[in-house]
């Protein structure tokens, strides 16, 4: 198992080194002059020279290539031309909400979506599994920024029942400016994972064992929680991967929406002021994300599926 | 000796059980078979006559500012009521329309067109090309599209042939991986492998016998990432990264609503309501469409 787990990662080192590429070749190359994006069309030739000076792009594209990788292992990203201020810290600045969002997101969306699959697989082709089909569809069809800001207009806006934005201070003054944004990605997470845990939960109740387990008499609950759910773990756990996956992008319209500071409010506001190594170190934060949320994933397939755990 | 005398009867046979269905057949299913579908066709249409005659039906021009008539709520005069800028809402809606739908129907063709090539390549030659195709597919596809779509934005900036580059880089590698496994199964078929031993051409054996019979699950991608597509571009324009202002789309309008939702919050429910309905209707064909041609993987 710790074989499996060192060659994983071993393999995640190359994604690594191609996701920087991308960003390197995306950043530099495709938006044209990055001086004269940054200091407007304005500029005269002595700043857009310093600029270019202050930024090593005046060196040959290999040495900013190196140097490119060599501040993304250090985590040095420069520093924002906007405050002048080290990304890394804002980073570590904003970091903390996002991960509180994800958190508190995924947690709501796993205790409210697998429910609902359990009861719509239990009552198949009745009303309820019509309701969740139905709640799966609008899940889907709901884009999460409109989603948030109906909850925002109603909850904050028209009844006054929670915070209109910001983060708040302390925790539980944190928590109540939380549970809104959270909310929002958590019911389109319910809606996917309810969906997904009734198709495998569905198929999982049609196996051998399970009769087996109804013929010797096991209660109910016992069959449909202990042999069908526990298996049904298993793409289950792919789908909450997918899900986490999915509040990066969330995250990002979310935290706009409710004015909440976050990696994703960073990544937009640099955007809007075209603030080149903000964007680039944003967008390598995210790209580093996904790397870890699949290898988390495989930690969480070596636990769930014993096959696994044994072919390695 | 029994498996070449047994060949021949079992395809006769086959074919007497199940005659040749008509060309059209699939899509009369796809159209008629369920109330649903056919609704979700008439919403769809409905939808896409207004963005084709926008400037006919819009009530105003969609940009013009009008300083006496801010924030109205709706009336007979403005429908959806205008906004902080004295806009008419109903017609920025219906001239947004074209910038929103009109990406569900760009993107998914490009990105099909890119991905067969790619995922044809892959799977049909393999060797070196296969492995760094699929490596950079397989890299793609570990990010969710609208992240990568944000992220692709982030570098270009937004503007109408960037957004569509960057639904088609998100989108491409999903039709890649298709079309790979596909073109893979399709090359082990008896027929492929007649045509390569008896020395037809591999530009001819990939046009005239792998293409048409990878096209299924392509199709059905395509009607499926429609619908994505559109939401995407709605979340891009959102974030400020997808349609330009002034320029209307279904997301910017939400935008725009968001920054004055305490004067007046009809610009919020119209753009997400449209948003939603179209995207939910495009699925539920994308369903219907998926169900027809290709059962295997209706669920």
């Amino acid at each position: 198992m710790a074989k499996y787990l060192f060659l994983r990662l071993l393999d995640a080192i190359p994604t690594v080194f191609l996701v920087l590429t991308l960003v390197f070749v995306a950043m530099r190359i495709l938006p044209g002059d990055p001086a004269l994006a940054v200091l407007g069309a304005n500029a005269d030739g002595g700043q857009l020279e310093a600029f270019r000076e202050k930024m090593g792009l005046n060196d040959p594209l290999w040495l900013q290539y190196l140097n490119f990788l060599w501040d993304a292992v250090r985590l040095d990203f420069g520093n924002s031309l906007m405050n002048d201020q080290p990304i890394s810290r804002m980073i570590a600045n904003n970091l903390p909400h996002t991960i509180y969002l994800t958190l508190l997101s995924v947690l709501l969306g796993l205790s409210m979506g697998i429910p609902l699959g359990v009861i719509a697989a239990r009552n198949r082709n009745r009303p309820p599994d019509s309701a969740l089909r139905i709640y799966s569809l609008m899940g889907y069809a709901i884009p999460d920024f409109y989603l948030a800001a109906i909850l925002l207009v109603v909850f904050s806006l028209n009844l006054g029942w929670f915070p209109i934005n910001g983060e708040g201070e302390g925790f539980w003054d944190g928590l109540h400016h939380l549970i809104l944004p959270a909310l929002t990605l958590a019911l389109l997470k319910s809606a996917f994972l309810g969906r997904l845990t009734r198709t495998s939960l569905l198929e999982v109740l049609g196996r051998d064992y399970i009769r087996t387990a109804r013929a010797k008499g096991a209660q109910e609950g016992r069959v449909v929680f202990h042999h069908g759910l526990r298996n049904a773990m298993l793409p289950l756990s792919t789908g909450i991967g997918i899900s986490i996956l999915a509040t990066l992008s969330g995250s990002v319209a979310v935290e706009l929406v409710f004015n909440r500071p976050g990696i994703g409010r960073l990544l937009i506001d640099a955007i809007t002021e075209r603030d080149y190594p903000v964007i680039q170190a944003g967008v390598m934060m995210f790209a580093f994300f996904v790397i870890l949320v699949n290898l988390a994933m495989d930690v969480v397939y070596l636990i769930v599926d014993p096959r696994i755990r044994i072919k390695s | 000796m029994t498996m070449t005398t047994d060949l021949p009867q079992d395809l006769a046979e086959r074919e007497a059980i199940a005659p040749e269905p008509g060309y059209w057949d699939p899509v009369r299913h796809v159209l008629l078979d369920r109330w649903s579908t056919r609704i979700a066709f008439v919403v769809v249409i409905l939808f896409i006559l207004a963005a084709a005659f926008a400037p006919w039906l819009a009530p105003y021009d969609p940009l013009r500012q009008s300083i006496v008539s801010i924030n109205k709520l709706p009336s007979w005069d403005h429908w959806l009521g205008t906004d902080q800028f004295g806009r008419d809402v109903m017609s920025r809606m219906i001239h947004g329309s074209r910038n929103s739908l009109i990406f569900g129907l760009l993107a998914p063709i490009f990105a099909a067109f890119f991905g067969t090539i790619l995922g044809v390549t892959a799977g049909y030659f393999g060797g070196w090309a296969d492995r760094v195709i699929s490596r950079v597919i397989d890299l793609l596809m570990a990010f969710p599209e609208l992240l990568l779509a944000i992220l692709i934005a982030a570098a270009l900036g937004g503007s109408f042939w960037n957004i569509v580059v960057v639904l088609t880089v998100a989108f491409t590698p999903g039709f890649a991986r298709v079309a790979r496994a596909s073109t893979l199964a399709v090359k082990q078929e008896p027929y492929v492998e007649a045509a390569i031993a008896a020395g037809v051409r591999t530009p001819l054996i990939i046009f005239r016998h792998i293409v048409p019979n990878i096209m299924a699950p392509i199709v059905v991608l395509m009607t499926l990432w429609s619908a994505s597509s559109i939401r995407i571009e709605a979340t891009l324009s959102f974030l400020g990264i997808g349609t330009q202002p002034p320029n209307p789309s279904w997301g910017n309008i939400i935008r725009d609503g968001l920054t004055n939702m305490f004067a007046t919050q009809w610009p919020i429910v119209a753009g997400g309501m449209a948003i939603t309905i179209v995207v939910l209707a495009i699925s539920i064909i994308g369903d219907s469409v998926r169900d027809v041609l290709d059962p295997e993987n209706a669920q």
